[in-house]
């Protein structure tokens, strides 16, 4: 008589599999130098050039930091759209500071930590202690800001205090890494980054170790994954909650001053559109809108992919203004239907 | 206090906007005790569980633990744990996106940093001694949903409580992983750990439980050693009437003969849930079942019957005509009513009215263009409410207020208005009191003799044997074997399920 | 004699805690604060006046006719908001850019390729045929993204947020076409002429007709409401969830052509990144202020739609006491949130319970 195989439910191959978040992570650092890659190709020795690479982070100094503070929030299963707004009030109320009121820079910076501490105490109340819907919250709080702006100030203006200046134009170089200009005989050039960049570098680096190796970072994840669990689990959700928003406002506010630091003035149409670039940002660098999913070396790649993508587009020649928008928005369309497809390929094989 | 017990509670009251969930409720639990918390759905055991476990707070009453002088106040899930008191509750409370080591230690480690390898060494360890097929560093969405149940029950355990409560924590194990959980339970009992445990399963209760404390209407029976309390009194206490004889519902109605036509025939009806293709017939005023352990493949064949999978293959006969299902909709039109396993998730539609959801099956057959009238949808619901007994304030009473019981009752009502030839009863019985279960197999018995055909599934073997005539057996997501007439008893249906020559 | 006073009391409170618990309760609480506001503070708010305008026809002018006017295309986009947020459980945030786009189209189509034509190059009706029906391919976008890709409403919809202004400007090659020419145009935005109410509130009532006759003669509500709290039970019950999401997005689209219809008639001409601004956060405080929960599910129209006229109200009164319309959203914020907080779920169950343990238990010992 044959023998029997054994009736114990046949083990699945055990194999690890990969956790959502790194998973995520892999394909946007991959998309990232793919498309690097891309743009030195086709678009010529320019994007080769270190200072090209440096300048997208001086450009995005300020982006990096304000979609580490949202990833923060859509990993707890919130979101923040007001953050464009936040760092539009920042940079007028320090240009009004530094020039009209007769402050120093080291008032404006505590102005621009103030105000964005501001908004994350009174969004994460509303949110987490009166649980009103985090997108409705973020919604007025844009508006207030951006209506706060033009009642600050309404006329643009550069800003011409001295230290300021000086402090906005302060180089910093990269010994050893630079490139030669057409000069003859060709110049060794340095290249360098801002100020700002960084500060970034700095909140990446923090936020990342918060969020990877301290018990309150994994807080945030738990209770995006599942509220009600992590309330089980013994986690206080409504603390949780309540500190995402208001991390991700005092990073608006040090994004604010970042950015202020790059473009030198106060302007009521300054960041237009940079919650949605925060928001794109985050999401190609894998974070989960449904929240616990994310990681912030991510949003640091997303914010480059997108800046990327931007520039490819523009020296391709489509340089009219509504490009960058349509850009943007065909990045977020692209990512969040490989998400999703990714999930739900994910889903249907479990 | 009595100094053998770990907890006290006295008097406790709760009450929610027209309802008082707790009337002066007492409780106490000893050292090295498996203290059983019995009752009907409805009867307050959740709501006790939960003040105790801080996620409600209580209108009245006082808690003591051993240990401490004064009443303690529980005021969160946090300050319950912080208590020695651990909690498995009876849906997943894990989060799904993170490791099986986080899910285990998250919210009780101590310090600010989280030291991944010592969580994942400690983690691996626990989860081999206790014979739970997972690794620490899996995602938690990707085991099994028993899984799940075992390592939230390991993160429990590893908690080194005084108190454990588990809440219906069998519901998704099958019998394996419960004898796994009940070994557990008695470990921990020689450590002196005090376990509350709550299910609806009566023969669990007897085969580990030393005490039961029975509630009903959200008030405190009795408290009795489980030796003085036969099974048929524990029933009668926890309804709070004399119970039918429950061995003979069935009567004289033994399913139709061979010779009746049959309603519905599938022939290797595959769906893209994971089940070998099988086949499967039912007669006009036939109950047959599907059996096996949780996780065999028997919710998902239903579910290929009535489309709610997509079908990859197989070919489908009714009433001898060769049809295609695609989607649940084509079955019902058809005449085939599906009630699902898992009536919080897919069955019943919490904010909506008793009423709409009642009408919503037949009015989504009627169509788009043409609503039922408002008073047409009363009558139907008035006319279930009533014929059904479903307890509910009135037609318009959101069914999310209601009770297990009466919602599952709601959903059958919503079958049942449809008038389908051939109604597919997937764990009808599943976490309702006993009363309701057996008004359930009666319906299910008096459906067939009006010639309809039911297909009824239930974990609890008892009830099929009382209710149908044909059994299908299932394990390791096939069809392994079909039982009738004298081959219907307990021990065929285990050695079938088993497999082998045992 | 007593007894019955008490009794008509207790009577009183029980009739006005049910009115509490109403849902229409919370826009007509918010309708009537703002109205005695403006009483209060200045009552001439409400005055109207019939003035004569340049062709010679009478047309009332004031406060609450702007209301009526500027409300009611708020009101029409409130009403696919709202299935929407039913069926979805999010919000449509592209709703000003796809305006923009709808108004883009119509005028492209009234104006052919010459920005500046003598003539119509296409009947009107024509023009909004199509401005509705490209209104609806982008919402039926939207709806796709949503349904099939199981993509967040709100994220989806910041899609075409992004960029919907720039494809309305791309439709007219960046140029801004003018109708004003053509005066018949203009009645639909405006005043027909011998009649002194404006238009907008007509097409606004229609459409409040068909929504009604849509809900009366559908089982729309019942559906879209099913699959808004439980998707999978829906699906269990032979619903399509996918589909009617979709259709609840390609309502809001046709909802969307026709205020942008109405608001290019307005000013006969389009400025893309003005057009319809901010409107989106508007209509969704509308839904908001209806009392319907913004996470989906149940819902009552009639709520919303009287939520567009309190928002428009609202913002009407912010411009009378001089706000400008740059600022105007930092005030309306701050209202919004106070109206919010006090609808609040927790917010609303404590100040019931602050009202029974002060109102109530003298209202019981009254009686006994």
């Amino acid at each position: 008589m044959a023998k029997e195989v054994t009736n114990a439910p046949v083990e699945k191959k055990k194999k690890v599999g990969m956790t959502d978040s790194n998973l995520l992570l892999v394909i946007t650092v991959g998309v990232f130098f793919a498309m690097y890659l891309g743009a030195i190709v086709f678009e010529g020795e320019g994007f080769l050039k270190p200072q090209s690479f440096m300048n997208m982070l001086n450009a995005n100094a300020a982006l990096i930091i304000t979609a580490c503070g949202l990833s923060l929030v859509m990993i707890t299963g919130g979101i923040d759209i007001s953050v464009g707004g936040v760092v539009a009030l920042v940079s007028m109320t320090c240009a009004m500071c530094l020039d009209e009121w007769g402050g120093n820079i080291f008032i404006s910076i505590l102005i621009a930590l103030g105000i964005g501490l501001a908004f994350g105490i009174v969004q994460g109340l509303l949110v987490a202690y009166l649980d009103i819907q985090p997108f409705i919250v973020s919604l007025a709080g844009m508006f207030f800001a951006r209506g706060m702006t033009t009642i600050v100030n309404t006329k643009p203006f550069n800003v011409a205090n001295k230290d300021f200046v000086a402090l906005k134009d302060y180089r910093i170089y990269i010994p050893g890494l630079g490139s030669y200009n057409n000069a003859k005989p060709p110049k060794f050039i340095e290249a360098y980054i801002s100020i700002g960049v960084v500060v970034a570098i700095a909140v990446v680096i923090l936020m990342f170790v918060i969020l990877k190796w301290t018990r309150f970072g994994r807080n945030f994840y738990a209770v995006g994954g599942n509220r009600q669990s992590a309330l089980m689990l013994g986690i206080n959700v409504k603390r949780t909650r309540f500190f995402s928003h208001l991390i991700c406002g005092l990073l608006a506010g040090i994004g604010g001053y970042v950015y202020f630091l790059y473009k030198g003035s106060g302007s009521a149409t300054n960041a237009a559109g940079m919650e949605m670039d925060a928001i794109a940002a985050s999401i190609i660098g894998g974070t989960l809108l449904t929240g616990g999913v994310g990681n912030i070396i991510g949003t640091f790649f997303g914010v480059l992919s997108l800046s990327t993508i931007k520039d490819i587009v523009t020296s391709a020649g489509l340089d009219d203004p509504w490009w960058t928008g349509i850009t943007t928005a065909g990045m977020l369309c692209l990512f969040l239907v490989i998400q999703s497809i990714i999930m739900i390929y994910k889903k249907k094989q479990d | 206090m009595n100094k053998n017990s770990v907890l006290e509670m006295r008097n406790i009251s709760k009450s929610f906007p027209g309802v008082r969930a707790l009337q002066n409720v007492q409780f106490s639990l000893c050292e090295g005790e498996i203290h059983a918390l019995m009752g009907e759905n409805g009867a307050g055991k959740s709501t006790l569980i939960k003040v105790l476990t801080g996620v409600y707070s209580k209108d009245e009453g006082d808690i003591f633990i051993k240990g401490i002088d004064n009443a303690v106040s529980i005021r969160s899930p946090q300050d319950a744990q912080n208590l020695g008191i651990s909690t498995v509750y009876q849906e997943i409370t894990l989060c799904p996106n993170l490791t099986v080591a986080e899910n285990m230690f998250i919210g009780r480690t101590k310090g600010a940093g989280v030291n991944w390898k010592k969580m994942n060494d400690e983690a691996d360890r626990i989860l081999e001694s206790l014979d739970i097929p997972a690794k620490a560093k899996q995602q938690l969405s990707s085991c099994s949903i028993a899984i799940q149940q075992m390592i939230a029950i390991a993160r429990a355990v590893d908690m080194q409580c005084k108190i454990l409560i588990l809440d219906e924590p069998t519901s998704s194990l099958d019998e394996q992983e419960v004898e796994k959980l009940f070994k557990l339970m008695r470990d921990l009992k020689k450590k002196g750990v005090g376990i509350i445990f709550v299910t609806h399963f009566l023969d669990q209760v007897y085969e580990v439980c030393d005490k039961i404390t029975v509630l009903r209407d959200g008030q405190f029976v009795g408290e009795y050693e489980i030796k003085d309390l036969p099974r048929v009194q524990l029933v009668s206490k926890m309804l709070g009437k004399e119970l039918d004889d429950m061995s003979d519902i069935r009567g004289d109605y033994e399913g139709p003969g061979e010779n009746v036509e049959k309603i519905f025939e599938a022939t290797s009806l595959q769906s893209n849930a994971g089940i070998k293709p099988f086949d499967f017939y039912i007669r006009k005023g036939e109950v047959n079942g599907f059996t096996g352990l949780l996780g065999s493949g028997r919710s998902e064949c239903v579910r290929a019957i009535f489309g709610a999978d997509r079908v990859i293959k197989g070919t489908i006969k009714k009433n001898g005509q060769t049809v295609k299902i695609g989607k649940p909709i084509r079955a019902m039109k058809l005449g085939i009513g599906y009630l699902p396993e898992d009536r919080k998730v897919d069955g019943i539609i919490g904010d909506l009215s008793v009423r709409e959801n009642i009408v919503l099956a037949l009015q989504v057959m009627k169509g788009f263009f043409r609503p039922f009238s408002k008073a047409q949808a009363y009558k139907f619901a008035d006319e279930y409410i009533k014929k059904l007994e479903i307890k509910t304030a009135s037609a318009d009473t959101p069914i999310k207020s209601l009770s297990g019981g009466n919602q599952q009752k709601v959903i059958l009502a919503r079958w049942l208005l449809t008038n389908p030839e051939y109604l597919i009863l997937d764990e009808p019985t599943r976490g309702i009191d006993v009363g309701t279960k057996i008004e359930i197999q009666k319906l299910v018995l008096e459906l067939a003799k009006q010639g309809k055909s039911i297909t009824f599934i239930s974990s609890e073997t008892d009830e099929m044997l009382r209710t149908c005539s044909r059994l299908i057996v299932m394990r390791d997501r096939k069809v392994v074997g079909e039982l009738k007439g004298d081959q219907l008893n307990q021990n065929t249906i285990m050695s079938t399920i088993a497999g082998g020559d045992k | 004699m007593s007894g019955s006073t008490t009794k008509n009391k207790s009577s009183f409170i029980q009739i006005l805690q049910s009115m509490v618990s109403n849902q229409i309760f919370i826009p007509i609480a918010a309708l009537l604060l703002l109205a005695l506001f403006n009483l209060i503070v200045d009552p001439s708010f409400y005055s109207i006046t019939l003035k004569e305008s340049n062709d010679g026809f009478s047309t009332l002018q004031g406060n609450l006719i702007s209301i009526l006017d500027f409300g009611s295309e708020l009101a029409i986009l409130a009403i696919g908001m709202t299935f929407v947020t039913s069926a979805s459980g999010g919000q449509d945030i592209s709703v000003g850019a796809t305006i923009a786009i709808a108004g883009s189209a119509i005028l492209r189509i009234l104006c052919g390729d010459n920005p500046r034509p003598s003539e119509l190059q296409a009947p009107i009706f024509v023009a909004v045929i199509v401005g509705c029906i490209v209104a609806m391919l982008f919402g039926a976008f939207n709806g796709v993204l949503v349904s099939f890709f199981n993509i967040q409403p709100m994220v989806a919809t910041l899609i075409l947020f992004t960029a919907g202004r720039s494809i309305a400007s791309w439709i007219n090659n960046g140029q801004l076409p003018d109708v004003s020419f053509e005066p018949s145009f203009g009645y639909w935005g405006t005043y027909i002429p011998g009649v002194p109410i404006p238009t907008p509130f007509f097409i606004a009532v229609v459409c409040f007709i068909v929504t009604g006759l849509i809900l009366k003669f559908t089982t729309l509500g019942l559906y879209s409401q099913s699959v808004g709290i439980n998707e999978s039970s829906a699906k269990l019950n032979g619903l399509n969830p996918k589909m009617i999401k979709l259709v609840t997005f390609v309502i809001l689209g046709l909802c969307v052509g026709i205020c942008g219809f109405i608001k290019v008639s307005r000013l006969s001409q389009i400025n893309y990144s003005v057009i319809a601004k901010d409107i989106e956060m508007d209509a969704i405080l509308a839904v908001a202020l209806g009392g319907n929960a913004l996470g989906g599910g149940k819902f009552n129209m009639t709520a919303s739609i009287l939520g567009a006229y309190v928002i428009q109200f609202l913002t009407t009164t912010l411009y009378k006491y001089g706000v400008s319309a740059d600022a105007l959203p930092a005030y309306k914020a701050v209202v919004v949130i106070l109206l919010v907080v006090f609808s609040a779920p927790t917010v609303r169950d404590g100040l019931s319970n602050f009202w029974k343990k002060n109102f109530g238990k003298k209202a019981v010992k009254e009686v006994g």
